[in-house]
């Protein structure tokens, strides 16, 4: 008597369950897709508005140009392109290799001596208040016209964040951890290797990633000061020869190259911190 | 006959700033007779979590003198005869649990594993976490990872372990079922415990006998034997006896204030 209305209730509610799994999942799929489609939409956006208003108000190409004319420019000039990417990307890449490692370098140089930190801290910051587009004359002054000083421009920019994210990484160790390790009669070094440099390990990431972008940045400027070829050469001198499909085409590279950087960053970031940072 | 496992004679810890001095012990003496489990029990700011690192040479004191295991606590933390167990089981969180218990071994000098000392993996299953070896800490509950944690204090087999009030962020029924492990741990492995608790419930349960200090400055109020089986239940605190006792205690700690 009793058993067939539980049945009956059982199924339904089962039947219930499974429907809103259904629509559970069929919603998950569609915010998905928002979330794939929509920044497409933006920059598709973007460039349909900036198409409608040089089409409307009629602006000449010297001033701004056509997405059309951007487009083409991109395909006929490729190579041109490709050829003064290089030293740019070999310039931004070693510039960063150089100056993230020197961070590193200080920031445990700095961890392991306060004294050291004290006397060369402030002369760090001091250096990081000027101006890349004034550091840059000084380093062509120092180092000459050839890669050098954009690589040394690109470093520069890249040492101030990751050192101040690096120390504070290898500082902030949980207590209780240090502790541990003193309990366990640990030297100063395995203390560096078996605990602070793996607590500075997501600190580190997320200052490459600033970095990724900013040394293609110093890279560009640096090449501003007197070069003949690089993203930033291709830019002055597209520039001064009015020729704006080039100068946004020649953008349009240098950000995209910059965009690659930063997801290769994010990728490595991927691979090396599997774990949780500790909260 | 044999030396007590900890001897305090007088010790006094003051923690000097700019501003103020603040004494956290003040002529704090007592004795741990080796494999005996005492309790530490007091309010915030008695100063139980100071004495304790005063035992593990993680702070030195102003005044007073203190014997380890016969020996100095520095001595001692260099042989390897302490674990310490911490408030937040401290885990290394880029370590899988296994690494995490193996990371005494890869410190301070690497030293081997004592001939016929638990493995690893053995301690590891002896508080209960056979599996779960190759999970990251973010994977593991709060009551795992505490776990965890005193597996590794107890790698190597120390003859003292130190436990700061390791259940103090754990829910009631995790901290139950831990409560009842330590015990069987305790008399598995035959180790002396210290235990830092602010729980009069939790002091009296694991202990047999319970150090009370007041606070402002530390100092010890009382020394309350427990006298309890030695096989207990976590039904013995529904007896006429422990409640009792935990009166008692709640009494020297009140009258403290």
């Amino acid at each position: 008597m009793n058993a067939a209305p539980d049945t009956v209730r059982f199924e339904a509610r089962a039947a219930a369950v499974a429907a809103a799994e259904a629509a559970y999942r069929r919603g998950l799929a569609r915010t998905r897709l928002k979330r794939r489609l929509l920044p497409a939409l933006g920059i598709a956006a973007l460039i349909g508005v900036w198409a409608l208003l040089v089409y409307v108000l009629k602006v000449p190409t010297f001033v701004a140009p056509s997405p059309y004319l951007v487009a083409t420019t991109l395909v006929a000039k490729f190579d041109v392109l490709m050829v003064n990417l290089l030293p740019t990307a070999i310039e931004s890449i070693s510039g960063f290799l150089l100056g993230n490692l020197a961070a590193i370098i200080i920031a445990t140089v700095f961890v392991h001596s306060k004294s050291a930190e004290q006397a060369f801290f402030p002369v760090v910051v001091l250096i990081n208040t000027i101006p890349v587009v004034a550091k840059a004359p000084i380093l062509v002054l120092l180092l000459g016209n050839g890669m050098e000083p954009k690589i040394a421009i690109a470093a520069l920019i890249c040492f101030f964040p990751t050192l101040v994210n690096m120390v504070r990484g290898l500082e902030s160790v949980n207590p209780q951890s240090l502790e541990l390790m003193k309990v366990l009669s640990a030297s100063n070094t395995e203390i560096f290797f078996k605990l602070r440099l793996l607590n500075a390990v997501p600190y580190l990431f997320s200052a490459l990633k600033i970095a990724a972008s900013t040394a293609v940045i110093g890279a560009i400027v640096g090449e501003w000061i007197g070069s003949t070829t690089g993203i930033g050469a291709l830019i002055i001198q597209s520039t001064y020869n009015f020729d704006s499909a080039m100068l946004y085409a020649t953008v349009i590279v240098g950000s995209v190259f910059s965009v690659l950087f930063f997801l290769a960053i994010t990728l490595a970031e991927r691979l090396a911190v599997r774990w949780q940072p500790a909260a | 006959m044999s030396a007590p496992a900890v001897d305090c004679r007088g010790i006094s810890v003051r923690f000097m700033s700019e501003r103020r001095t603040v004494t956290a012990l003040e002529d704090v003496s007592f004795s741990v007779e080796p494999g005996g489990f005492t309790s530490l029990l007091g309010p915030s700011g008695c100063g139980k979590s100071t004495l304790l690192r005063v035992v593990a040479d993680l702070i030195a004191p102003s005044e007073g003198h203190i014997s380890v295991l016969g020996t100095s606590p520095a001595e001692a933390r260099r042989g390897r005869s302490l674990g310490f167990v911490f408030q937040d089981a401290a885990l290394l969180p880029w370590r899988t649990a296994l690494q995490n218990v193996e990371l005494p071994l890869e410190v301070g000098g690497r030293r081997a594993l004592p001939a016929g000392a638990a493995t690893p993996k053995e301690l590891l299953a002896l508080v209960g976490l056979s599996g779960w070896e190759n999970s990251y800490p973010h994977e593991l509950s709060g009551g795992m990872r505490q776990r965890v944690s005193i597996a590794r204090a107890l790698l190597g087999g120390p003859r003292l372990l130190l436990m700061d009030e390791p259940f103090g962020a754990l829910d009631e029924f995790t901290r139950d079922r831990l409560n009842a492990e330590l015990r069987r741990i305790w008399a598995e492995t035959g180790t002396t415990i210290l235990f830092v608790t602010h729980s009069v419930y939790e002091a009296v349960f694991l202990a047999d006998q319970v150090l009370v200090l007041a606070a402002n400055p530390g100092r010890v109020a009382a020394l309350q034997p427990i006298e309890l089986p030695r096989n207990r239940e976590l039904a013995v605190r529904d007896t006429a006896e422990f409640v009792a006792i935990a009166a008692r205690l709640r009494a020297q700690l009140g009258s403290t204030h």
